[in-house]
C-alpha cells in the first residue's frame, strides 16, 4: 500500500507543478533580510509610483519600524503625499481623473506583488518599448496596451524590440520577439536597471505582507516548540502503551 | 483533596459529569489496532476548534460591507496585533479541513466503517461534509476579492439553471441581481452562526453515534463480540488514556505541518490563497480563469463534464449534486459483509485504487480550463466516480473474500 502511495505521488507531483504554470517570466530574487535593497526599493517606490498610485493599506511608520529608518527621516526624505508618521499611502489623485488621463482606473499597489506575483513584476517593469501607436508612446511585452506610461524611462532610457522571423509549423513566417536595442539611454545600463527594479519589486513584496518579516523567524520557533514536544509525546505514548500487545 | 471529592460528588448528583467522562473517555473501548488512518477523527476535531477560535477573533475586525470588507481583511493582515497569524490559521484551517475529512472518509471507505451497525455515524459524516462545502464557500465570498465575487457568481448561477424557477431561486438566494453588499451579508450571517451550529450539532450526533455501537479497525472486527469476564471487550482498550496519549503525538505531527504552511507557505502557491483573491471584487471585470479552491475541484470538474442539455447547464448540476448524494447510500450500495480491505477481494482494491487516482484527476482537472482532452478525461473520470459506487453492489456476486479472523490481529 504504501508503495503504490510513493508512485502515486511521483505521478502526480509533476502534473500539479505545471498546472501552476504561464507565460515566460525571468525570476526575481526575493530577499526580506536585504535592508539595503528594501531601502533603495523604497525611495524609488516613493519617487516614481506613489504620485498616481497609492499603497492605500500601507502606513509610513510601519514601514519606517519594519526597514529600520528613524520616522524624522522618512518624514524629510520619502513622505510626499502625506502629514502624518501614522498615515497610510495614499494619493491626491482622484479616481475620476485617473481614468481621464490613463483611460483605466489606477490599482492601487498594497497588494500588487501577490496577485500578480514578484517575477511578474519584475519582467513587466522592463519590457516596456516604444511604440508610437499609443498615447504615451510605449507598449508593455507582458501586458500588451497597457495604460500606464513607462515612468522609469530616465533610468532605463528607451528601447525598441527587434524582432526576428523565421518558418512556423505551417509554413508560415513567425514574427517571435528576440531581444530589445536601446534607443535613448538612461541613467543606468541595463544592469544597474534590473537591479534598481529587483530593489522596487523586493520592496513591494515587503509592501504586499509586512509579516513576512517576521514570519518565518516565529516559523521555525513554532516547529522548535512542536519538534520537543514530539520528543517528549512519543516516548510518554511508548510508555502508556508498553503493556498492550 | 477530601474537599474536591465531596465537589465532584455534588456536581454527580446534578449532573452526569463522571458518568461522561466514563462513557466516552475512560471506560470507552476502543479496538486496539488502529492505525496511522485512525488519527483522523479527532485532527478533523481539532481543525474544527481551530477554525471558531480564529473565526471568532476574525469577526472582532472584519467588516462585512461591500466597501470595507477587502479593506478590513488587510487591516486584519497589518495593523491587528497577530491579525496576519489568525487569519492565516483561519485559512489554512479551511484547507486542513478538507484535507483531513478526505483522508478520513478514504479511512471509512477501505474499512468498511460505513456498514451495519455504523450506518447512522456514516450519514451523520456525509451531512457534516455538506455543512462543510457550504461553511467553506460562504467563507470564501468574505474577503471580498476577485475570485470571492465570480467563484459565488459562478456557484449561485447554479441555481439559476434549475428549470422554471431557476432565476427566481438565484435572486433569491443572492437577496440581488448579481452578487452585492446583500449577499456578503447573509453569506457572512450563515458562515458565522447559523452554519457552524449546525455543524457542531452534526459532529456530537457524529460522536454520539459512534459511541452507541463501537468503533470499527482496521481489521473490520467487532471487538464486542469477544467480551471478557469482566463484560469488556477483550480486543478493546479505554479510550483514555491510551488513545489520548496515542492523539496527542497525531496532533503534534499534525501541527508541525499545519504550522509550516502558516509561516512559511500560507498561499501553497495559489492552492490555498488564490492569487486572483489580492484584487478587490469587481463586478465589471471577469478573471481570465476561474477556478475554486482546490477542495472543490472534482466536483466543479463533473459539473464542467456534463454536456448542457438546450443551452441548459441543469443536467451538470444535477449530475454533480449526485455526485454527493450517492454518497449517503454507500452503507445499502456495498453489499459485501466483508469490511476490511485487508479480506477483501482483488478486484475491490483496485477499483477503490482507481478511484482514489480518478478523484484526484478530476480535482485536476476542475482546477485547469477546459480542453477538448481534459473534457473528454473529465467525462470519463464523471463515469468511473457513479460506475464505482454501483460496481460495489455487484463485486460480492463474484468476490472471493479471504477468511475474517475472530480477533484483531496486531
Amino acid at each position: 500500500m504504501k508503495k503504490i502511495i510513493a508512485i502515486f505521488l511521483v505521478a502526480v507531483m509533476p502534473m500539479l507543478a505545471q498546472a501552476a504554470g504561464g507565460a515566460h517570466l525571468d525570476k526575481v530574487d526575493i530577499d526580506m533580510g536585504d535592508k539595503a535593497s528594501l531601502h533603495n526599493g523604497a525611495r524609488l517606490f516613493m519617487n516614481y509610483c506613489l504620485s498616481c498610485h497609492s499603497a492605500q493599506y500601507m502606513r509610513y511608520n510601519r514601514m519606517a519600524a519594519d526597514l529600520e529608518i528613524p520616522e524624522d527621516l522618512v518624514k524629510e526624505n520619502l513622505m510626499f503625499a502625506s502629514e502624518k508618521i501614522g498615515d497610510t499611502m495614499t494619493i491626491a489623485m482622484s479616481k475620476e481623473d485617473a481614468s481621464a488621463w490613463f483611460g483605466t482606473k489606477v490599482p492601487d499597489l498594497s497588494v500588487t506583488a501577490r496577485s500578480r506575483g514578484a517575477d511578474w513584476l519584475y519582467t513587466y517593469l522592463r519590457t516596456f518599448y516604444t511604440d508610437e501607436s499609443r498615447p504615451w508612446g510605449v507598449n508593455n511585452t507582458t501586458f500588451k496596451d497597457v495604460g500606464m506610461p513607462h515612468v522609469l524611462w530616465e533610468l532605463e532610457g528607451l528601447k525598441k524590440p527587434v524582432y526576428e522571423t523565421h518558418k512556423g509549423e505551417d509554413g508560415q513566417d513567425v514574427k517571435t520577439l528576440s531581444g530589445y536595442e536601446i534607443v535613448m539611454p538612461g541613467t543606468m545600463s541595463a544592469d544597474e536597471y534590473d537591479k534598481a527594479v529587483r530593489d522596487l519589486v523586493n520592496f513591494m513584496v515587503y509592501v504586499g505582507e509586512p509579516a513576512k518579516m517576521q514570519r518565518y523567524t516565529i516559523g521555525i520557533w513554532v516547529l522548535l516548540f512542536l519538534a520537543v514536544l514530539l520528543i517528549v509525546a512519543y516516548p510518554m505514548k511508548k510508555e502508556f502503551w508498553k503493556d498492550i500487545h | 483533596m477530601s474537599r474536591m471529592l465531596s465537589l465532584l460528588n455534588w456536581v454527580d448528583e446534578r449532573f452526569p459529569l463522571t458518568k461522561m467522562w466514563k462513557e466516552h473517555l475512560s471506560e470507552y473501548y476502543a479496538p486496539k489496532n488502529f492505525n496511522f488512518w485512525y488519527f483522523f477523527g479527532s485532527l478533523a476535531l481539532l481543525v474544527l476548534v481551530i477554525q471558531i477560535v480564529t473565526g471568532i477573533f476574525l469577526t472582532m475586525s472584519y467588516k462585512p460591507d461591500g466597501e470595507m470588507a477587502f479593506g478590513s481583511v488587510e487591516y486584519i493582515m497589518r495593523d491587528v496585533e497577530w491579525g496576519w497569524f489568525i487569519r492565516y490559521m483561519h485559512s489554512t484551517g479551511a484547507s486542513a479541513f478538507f484535507a483531513v475529512v478526505y483522508l478520513h472518509m478514504f479511512r471509512g471507505l477501505m474499512y468498511g466503517s460505513y456498514k451495519q451497525p455504523r450506518e447512522l455515524i456514516w450519514i451523520f459524516g456525509c451531512l457534516i461534509y455538506l455543512a462543510l462545502m457550504a461553511e467553506a464557500f460562504m467563507g470564501y465570498l468574505l474577503p471580498w476579492g476577485q475570485m470571492s465575487f465570480w467563484g459565488a457568481q459562478v456557484i449561485v448561477n447554479l441555481f439559476a439553471a434549475v428549470p422554471f424557477v431557476g432565476e427566481e431561486l438565484a435572486i433569491w438566494i443572492r437577496g440581488d441581481f448579481v452578487i452585492s453588499d446583500v449577499t456578503l451579508n447573509r453569506f457572512f450571517a450563515f458562515h458565522v452562526i447559523a452554519v457552524p451550529l449546525v455543524l457542531i450539532g452534526l459532529v456530537v450526533a457524529h460522536v454520539l453515534a459512534l459511541h452507541e455501537v463501537g468503533s470499527n479497525n482496521p481489521d473490520g472486527v467487532e471487538i464486542k463480540k469477544n467480551k471478557g469476564p469482566d463484560g469488556k471487550p477483550l480486543d478493546g482498550i479505554p479510550f483514555h488514556p491510551y488513545y489520548t496519549v496515542k492523539d496527542i503525538v497525531g496532533v503534534v505531527v499534525f501541527l508541525m505541518f499545519f504550522f509550516a504552511v502558516v509561516f512559511f507557505a500560507p498561499e501553497m502557491g495559489g492552492f490555498f490563497i488564490e492569487h486572483p483573491n489580492f484584487e478587490p471584487a469587481d463586478p465589471l471585470k471577469t478573471p481570465e480563469h476561474i477556478a475554486p479552491v482546490w477542495y472543490f475541484t472534482p466536483f466543479y470538474a463533473v459539473l464542467r463534464a456534463v454536456p448542457s442539455i438546450a443551452g441548459s447547464a441543469f443536467p451538470g448540476v444535477v449530475v454533480m449534486g449526485a455526485a454527493v448524494v450517492i454518497l449517503f447510500f454507500l452503507p445499502w450500495l456495498d453489499r459485501s459483509p466483508v469490511k476490511s480491505i485487508r479480506y477483501r477481494g482483488l478486484c475491490f482494491k483496485v477499483l477503490l485504487f482507481l478511484f482514489v487516482i480518478n478523484f484526484i484527476m478530476l480535482g485536476y482537472l476542475g482546477m485547469k480550463p477546459t480542453t477538448d482532452l481534459f473534457k473528454l478525461l473529465a467525462q470519463i473520470g464523471t463515469i468511473y466516480y457513479f460506475v464505482f459506487f454501483f460496481a460495489l453492489a455487484f463485486i460480492p456476486k463474484f468476490e472471493k473474500t479471504k477468511p475474517v479472523p475472530e480477533r484483531v490481529t496486531s
